[in-house]
């Protein structure tokens, strides 16, 4: 059940903001934390890590 | 290392006693043994008692004219007092460590954690004792003297290891000279930096873990209960980890990783070690007075042998497998060893079993060390993060359990129940639902009576639990047969166990073990489940163990 593009939206906005408010050395940590966190309520590991081997690729064409 | 001015031995609360070599006649008079057991720690000391347990004696060499000063093991498991009980050396054990079963954890000041280990009426120990390793190594000494099975030659370096054509002969040198003597079998047990593995060209192999910690012991008069803590990011030693742990004679334990832009020679410079337990004690409230007794330093290290018997030499305890001590593994694991050896060594000896059950030791050992491995590995990644990756999700994991309980689960140091055997020699393999205990695994404990437990009725040997009404007449064969392939062989039924402790005792026992109808289960001399089987079975009992164990059966 994915989420509808608006909310989608809603999260990307969030998400920016959230990581402008962060303290550059902390941002990494802050992402690690919300990784656990959605992992967590997600419930389903192999689609966790799925999703870990997806936001790998094209990291260099960033 | 000690304070300036003190000796090597000058301690606070211990006096180590001084050995000396043996004298020419006694080491002239003495020249062939079955087992040969290289270092007298407490891994060597405890195989020379368990072979003493079933009548084998043995010669101990130790190049040392004392105890062992650099290694500090302090936390001794369940397992191991059980295994100490079987031994006849768990009496001073008792009296002397202090028991604990719960950890805290801290971050940033804060309790993110509070585990307890599994403990209940039915266990007759304690899930974990804290005790100094002089201590051990003093009360497994006196237990050691106090046999005539076993010889001790301290002072005495063993430095030629050579295959005959049935044993093993040894290069001994003392102050009086060198000599040779030949054992049939040699143990091992000359710890991490083992020089019978370094002569038999063996190398350990794994990995290494970046951290490194500084251990300290000082005696201070804190008033805290036996309670491990583990500071995470503390005030006194910011993003790095520390442990504390209360040891007898006001004695207390401090481990910290080394703090950030400090080198190993400074660290381990008295002012240093002076500056940050300072620092350690205030931030834990403590603002009395305190002397330094002992430091060393340390790095995690996951290593092990391919094969922990090479022909007639067998490598027990560290010589075998270095564990980090997350997981405190180090000395449990090496008495495992000791006893796994020992048993399976006396029955070769005696002729009871064949050479090949002795294969079983490395892979069941190694198997427990691997297991180790695993579980450290967690634990070590934790407290001594190896990369950023590591570092990033440990530091996500510990901020998120300021607030989600969840979270401090991470930060659980793993220290594990007794590992499970696989079926590889000395085990059935996977058996029929017959009992809640999988076979290869450590028989549970059921309290019988008052102080009286399950443990205390098992035989010295193999125990076969008959848990059924059957005709004792329907016994009588098995028993005989079984006493061939044993003869400390013990059989305990529903019956005996009715009439000495009630029913309500075999009650207990029954639910503990998870019994169906009719089951039999046999135990090993170490405690462990060999097998189990339909009560009705006894044939098959008789059989797998005659195929399993006995020298004429299945070799």
């Amino acid at each position: 059940m994915s989420l509808e593009f608006c909310d989608l939206e809603v999260f990307y906005e969030t998400l920016a903001t959230a990581l402008d408010a962060v303290p550059d050395a902390k941002r990494e940590v802050f992402l690690c934390k919300l990784s656990l966190l959605m992992a967590r309520e997600l419930g389903d590991l192999s689609v966790a890590q799925q999703l870990i081997a997806t936001a790998q690729s094209h990291l260099d064409e960033t | 290392m000690r304070p300036a001015g003190k000796s090597d031995l000058d301690s606070l609360y211990f006096n180590y006693p001084i050995f000396a070599a043996p004298s020419r006649e006694q080491v002239l008079a003495n020249s062939q043994c079955k087992v040969a057991i290289v270092g007298a720690g407490p891994i060597g000391m405890f195989a020379a008692l368990n072979l003493a347990r079933f009548g084998v004696p043995s010669l101990l060499f130790d190049n040392k004219e004392t105890f062992n000063d650099g290694s500090r093991a302090i936390c001794v498991q369940r397992g191991s007092y059980q295994a100490l009980q079987r031994a006849g050396a768990v009496k001073p054990f008792l009296d002397k460590a202090l028991g604990w079963t719960t950890g805290r954890t801290f971050y940033k000041g804060q309790q993110i954690l509070e585990f307890q280990m599994p403990h209940a009426d039915n266990e007759k120990y304690l899930p974990m004792y804290n005790i100094q390793q002089q201590y051990i190594e003093q009360y497994l000494w006196d237990a050691v003297s106090a046999t005539d099975l076993i010889e001790t030659r301290w002072c005495s370096e063993v430095n030629g290891v050579v295959d005959t054509k049935d044993g093993v002969s040894l290069s001994v040198s003392d102050a009086n000279g060198s000599y040779s003597c030949t054992a049939q079998w040699v143990l091992a047990a000359d710890g991490a930096r083992s020089s019978v593995r370094t002569q038999r060209g063996l190398r350990l192999k794994g990995s290494n873990f970046p951290g490194r910690y500084v251990i300290a012991d000082v005696q201070m008069d804190h008033d805290y209960p036996t309670i491990r803590r583990a500071l995470f990011d503390s005030e006194s030693n910011p993003d790095k980890t520390i442990l504390i742990h209360r040891q007898p004679d006001n004695i207390w334990r401090i481990d910290y990783q080394l703090p950030d832009g400090q080198s190993e020679e400074q660290a381990i410079c008295e002012d240093s070690i002076r500056e940050n337990v300072a620092r350690i004690l205030n931030d834990i409230d403590f603002d009395g007075a305190w002397e330094l007794e002992w430091w060393s330093i340390y790095s995690a290290n996951t290593l092990a042998l391919d094969d922990y018997r090479d022909g007639r030499v067998i490598f027990v305890g560290d010589s075998a497998h270095i564990v980090p001590i997350f997981g405190v593994r180090g000395l449990n694991n090496g008495l495992a060893d000791a006893e796994n050896v020992s048993w399976k060594l006396a029955r070769v000896l005696t002729g009871l079993s064949g050479e090949s059950l002795l294969n079983s030791y490395s892979t069941e050992r190694r198997g427990a060390t691997l297991d180790v491995f695993a579980n450290a590995t967690k634990s070590a990644r934790f407290m001594t993060p190896p990369t950023k990756g590591w570092t990033l999700m440990r530091d996500a994991a510990l901020s998120l359990s300021l607030d989600h309980d969840w979270a401090g689960a991470f930060a659980n140091p793993r220290q594990m129940e007794p590992y499970t055997y696989s079926s590889d020699g000395a085990v059935l393999s996977a058996a029929a639902s017959l009992t809640l205990v999988k076979p290869g695994a450590f028989l549970p404990n059921e309290k019988l009576a008052d102080d009286i437990y399950l443990s205390d009725v098992l035989g010295n040997g193999f125990t076969l639990l008959v848990l059924d009404d059957i005709d004792p007449l329907e016994l009588a064969g098995a028993n005989a047969l079984l006493l061939k392939i044993d003869p400390q062989f013990e059989l305990i039924t529903n019956n005996l166990i009715r009439k000495r402790f009630g029913a309500a005792a075999l009650c207990r026992v029954h639910d503990r073990l998870g019994i169906k109808q009719g089951t039999a289960l046999m135990v090993r001399p170490d405690g462990y489940l060999a097998g189990a089987w339909k009560a009705s079975e006894v044939d098959g009992i008789v059989g797998w163990m005659n195929a399993t164990f006995s020298n004429t059966g299945g070799q």
